[in-house]
């Protein structure tokens, strides 16, 4: 991505907290340079009360417009698989007007780009996209400026296409970005909002565009951390505790100790084995002799909902409206049910890796993360080193999920990196990948509902356990509702080992449970499901969608179960509102549930690559297809029983339904999140089809074949 | 220690090493072929796919004796002169990735199967396909570029 820029010298940057831009521009060469924020400070101003220090007020990423009149966008956000590598490109050559393909992404290097949180939260295009439209704006209107005095016309008259200023009175009359740029150190600061394009002027925004990183993919060039190889560098195996909790009692290293050009580190319980290969640093972790002393909590993933009650703090209040007594009583039915959730593993096909090389007083650390710009200070910390003598740079990651967002490997890379005196690569096993994931927490959803007998929901009295409030607070007009949030999504001291965000955190399981619940309403209603939360909605974006779904499905109304296997289910996400409608066939002998067809529909606002946020939505659905029907993390005592994709099935080939995706056309309001919402309603629409096609209703997730049989035999 | 000598993406390779070593870390360490990704380890996922002799292997389980006079065929060779082999060009037409660790897997094991089969029925795809996981969930792109990529080659690769 930016292999010309790795060999820059940038020990002369006397920064404190990060890089100073003046000197970044004195080494990065001539051009015009736009430097600008986030508009949406608020963002920033939680972060930093939320991890108590001070964060730069700086600038938020810039763009360099070359003296070959080419862009480059630094930003500190990072490319997983979600496609921000050709949507921001996207927004950038628009509001230039240059070629798409004349804009290059720098991405997620701490050196180069400015201060980021992170990748997650579908935060990219809602918050970052905006800003990065404004300063492609006032580059333009730079260029504009510059082009004036050059070529002595009036900016009035002035106009721009594909890098070029020109006159519009005679278009003869014209000359590039390039020249403009030529011999030029400009740098400006973006501090009022400009105007930008209107959807009508766009020309690249909003249209579909192919992934711009698909050749290097396609023909193995693309550099994973784990490609990273440095000369003199050393694979390191760590040994782990085979349980959560488990105490180091005793180790043998002398066979380990053998193994030809070994070197071992045994610091405390921190033992590690480092080789030039890595598989024969496996070899000699295997030959360690090493005697745990294991905790009995006698914690598994069958009592653990028990458990989590138990450990439950006292619930928020973080939504409320009515009086819940007067809404019980004018319920003609009263619903209360309990939803369960067990705990989901990121797996990303690339394991956490990372690569660190000091030298001198320099940290350098290649890295799957998500978080590098937080990575930066953990590494400064463990080190006991300023913050600004470390760089981290993330290549391609595979995959992340919110998973790569926790930062151990590299910590434990800088750590042997330190020991060793040579640079160290540390690349997770899928073992160690399952093992020292952050899980989607379990949790529990309780809800108690009322109907009268018009089929409107009077009594909606929600608590939420260890999911979260995120999709929590429901949207649905009901005169009287509480939400009660105990604990956060992710975090906690009640879980048995890390848990953390796990793509759309809480809105799976929060949306699984109200979703589920509507449905059991208007069965009993007798009112079909569509139509039952059509009498309940208000939101004009929910009924649209609900509608565009159900037209595209071919939706015939029925009350459920009406034996055809049809689910339906809505939510938002990300300021995305969603709806899908599944069709499933459940075998009765087997339980094995085969989902035929989902058809999806959101209203996303601006869909800056219609392509990219297609895909997303199909990643989505087949992803959440997973933790509809079979991913279930299983454990005792702190062990993971599940280690590999043997037995933590994800979703294959032959699990794929016919998928189908509509985008609402909403160009004029502001883009929102595409990488999270339509996954929030995979477990509620195929829990509704399931019902509709055998009326059996499940209470939990996964909905795997025991569980389908079992509330076969109920029903 | 064993003397192997084998094609690699077709050119003749003579190595010194342990015959026991996986043919993966050979191909990502000793010979610095990265395209090929480390999944699982325990053949489950695909993501490590070689061909040996036109057969799709998994690299992580593949000893390096067992690779002695054979053709191996890894992501880095299969582009010619210059030109994606048409199976990549449907990938990138197809956005049939988004990640792109498992990539080189899925299109080595297309590769493989499309020599056997090459005119294969959606059913047959997936069949094929089943034992190399995704987690961006791009499957169904990856189906619809191998469909495409089996029409244009026409039973040729």
């Amino acid at each position: 991505m930016n292999e010309e820029l790795l060999d820059l010298d940038f020990k002369d940057n006397q920064s404190e907290t990060l890089i100073d831009r003046r000197e970044f521009i004195k080494i990065a060469g001539t051009g015009i340079y736009i430097l600008f924020t986030l508009w949406d400070t608020s963002v920033f101003a939680q972060e930093r009360q939320r991890r108590g220090q001070n964060l730069p007020a700086d600038f938020n990423a810039f763009l360099k417009i070359g003296e070959d009149g080419k862009v480059t966008c630094f930003t500190g956000k990072i490319e997983m698989g979600q496609g921000i590598i050709t949507s921001l490109a996207q927004e950038l050559a628009d509001e230039l007007d240059v070629k798409f393909e004349n804009v290059k992404m720098v991405m997620g290097d701490t050196d180069l780009c400015p201060w980021d949180m992170g990748t997650f939260g579908s935060m990219s295009t809602r918050f970052f996209g905006p800003a990065l439209r404004a300063a492609g704006a006032e580059g333009r209107r730079v260029l504009i400026e510059l082009a004036s005095q050059q070529l002595k016309v009036p900016m009035k008259y002035l106009s721009t296409e594909n890098g070029i200023v020109f006159d519009t009175r005679n278009r003869k009359n014209k000359i590039s970005y390039a020249m403009l740029a030529k011999g030029k150190k400009i740098e400006r600061h973006l501090k009022e909002k400009p105007e930008v394009k209107k959807p009508s002027e766009f020309k690249i925004i909003g249209k579909p565009e192919n992934r711009r990183d698909a050749y290097e993919k396609v023909t193995g060039k693309a550099k994973y951390t784990g490609d990273i190889q440095l000369p003199g560098m050393l694979y390191a195996k760590i040994l782990r505790s085979p349980v959560h909790g488990a105490k180091l009692v005793d180790v043998d290293l002398s066979e380990a100790k053998k193994v030809d050009g070994i070197q071992v580190i045994h610091e405390g319980d921190f033992i590690a084995l480092l080789h030039k290969y890595p598989d024969v640093a496996e070899i000699a972790l295997s030959k360690v002799k090493a005697k745990f002393d294991k905790p009995k909590t006698g914690i598994n993933d069958k009592n653990i909902f028990d458990h989590l009650l138990k450990s439950a703090s006292n619930g928020e209040v973080v939504a409320k409206a009515g009086d819940l007594k007067k809404g019980e009583g004018e319920a003609e039915n009263i619903f209360e049910e309990t939803y369960l959730d067990g705990y989901k593993a990121h797996s990303p096909m690339e394991p956490h890796t990372a690569v660190a090389k000091i030298e001198g007083d320099k940290v350098t650390v290649w890295a799957s993360t998500q978080t590098p710009f937080p990575a930066k200070d953990e590494v400064a910390k463990e080190l006991s080193i300023p913050s600004k003598n470390v760089r981290i740079i993330p290549p391609f990651l595979g995959g992340g999920f919110g998973g790569k967002s926790r930062n151990n490997q590299i910590i434990e890379a800088v750590r042997l990196a330190k020991l060793t005196g040579k640079p160290v690569q540390v690349a997770w096993t899928r073992e160690e990948e399952f093992y020292n994931d952050s899980f989607r927490p379990a949790a529990i959803v309780k809800i108690k509902s009322g109907i009268n007998g018009k089929g409107k929901i009077t009594l909606w009295d929600y608590h939420v356990y260890y999911a979260g409030e995120r999709g929590a607070p429901v949207f649905y007009d009901i005169p009287n509702n509480s939400t009660t949030v105990y604990g956060s999504g992710w975090g906690g001291n009640a879980h048995p080992f890390a848990t953390g965000a796990w793509r759309a955190p809480g809105n799976n399981t929060n949306t699984f449970a109200r979703e589920s619940q509507i449905d059991i309403m208007a069965a009993k209603a007798k009112i079909d499901p569509l139509e039952f939360r059509l009498r309940n909605l208000n939101d004009k974006k929910m009924i649209n969608v609900l509608k565009a779904a159900a037209e595209k499905f071919g939706w015939k109304p029925a009350a459920a179960p009406s034996g055809r296997g049809f689910g339906i289910a809505c939510g938002t996400d990300a300021g995305t509102t969603v709806a899908a409608i599944a069709e499933v066939k459940v075998n009765k002998q087997t339980g094995d549930v085969q989902v035929k067809r989902v058809v999806c529909a959101q209203d996303m606002g601006l869909a800056v690559n219609p392509e990219g946020a297609t895909i997303q939505m199909e990643g989505c659905i087949t992803m959440g297809l997973g933790y509809a029907l079979k991913e279930d993390i299983h454990f005792r005592d702190g062990e993971i029983l599940d280690l590999n994709f043997d037995t933590y099935e994800i979703p294959r080939f032959s699990w794929l339904p016919k998928i189908e995706t509509i985008i609402i056309d909403n160009k004029n309001a502001p883009p929102q999140g595409g990488g999270e919402p339509a996954i929030i309603l995979m477990g509620a629409v195929v829990a509704n089809a399931i019902f509709d096609a055998t009326g059996a209703r499940l209470f939990q997730l996964p909905m795997n074949p025991e569980r389908v049989k079992q509330a076969l035999n109920k029903n | 220690m064993a003397d192997i000598k084998f094609k690699l993406n077709g050119k003749q390779v003579q190595l010194e090493v342990d015959g026991d070593r996986r043919l993966l870390w050979v191909l990502r360490t000793d010979l610095g072929l990265t395209g090929t990704k480390y999944g699982c380890g325990e053949s489950f996922c695909g993501s490590c796919t070689v061909l040996i002799d036109n057969e799709d292997v998994r690299s992580c389980q593949t000893s390096m004796k067992d690779v002695q006079g054979k053709e191996v065929m890894t992501i880095e060779g299969l582009e010619k002169n210059g030109k994606l082999h048409p199976l990549q060009s449907a990938f990138v037409e197809h956005d049939a990735l988004q990640c792109g660790y498992c990539t080189p897997g899925m299109i080595l094991t297309a590769y493989s199967f499309l020599k056997k089969n090459p005119k294969p029925s959606h059913s047959d795809i997936i069949k094929e396909m089943d034992d190399n996981l995704c987690r961006c969930g791009a499957h169904q792109r990856i189906i619809s570029a191998i469909e495409s990529a089996s029409k244009k080659m026409e039973g040729g690769l």
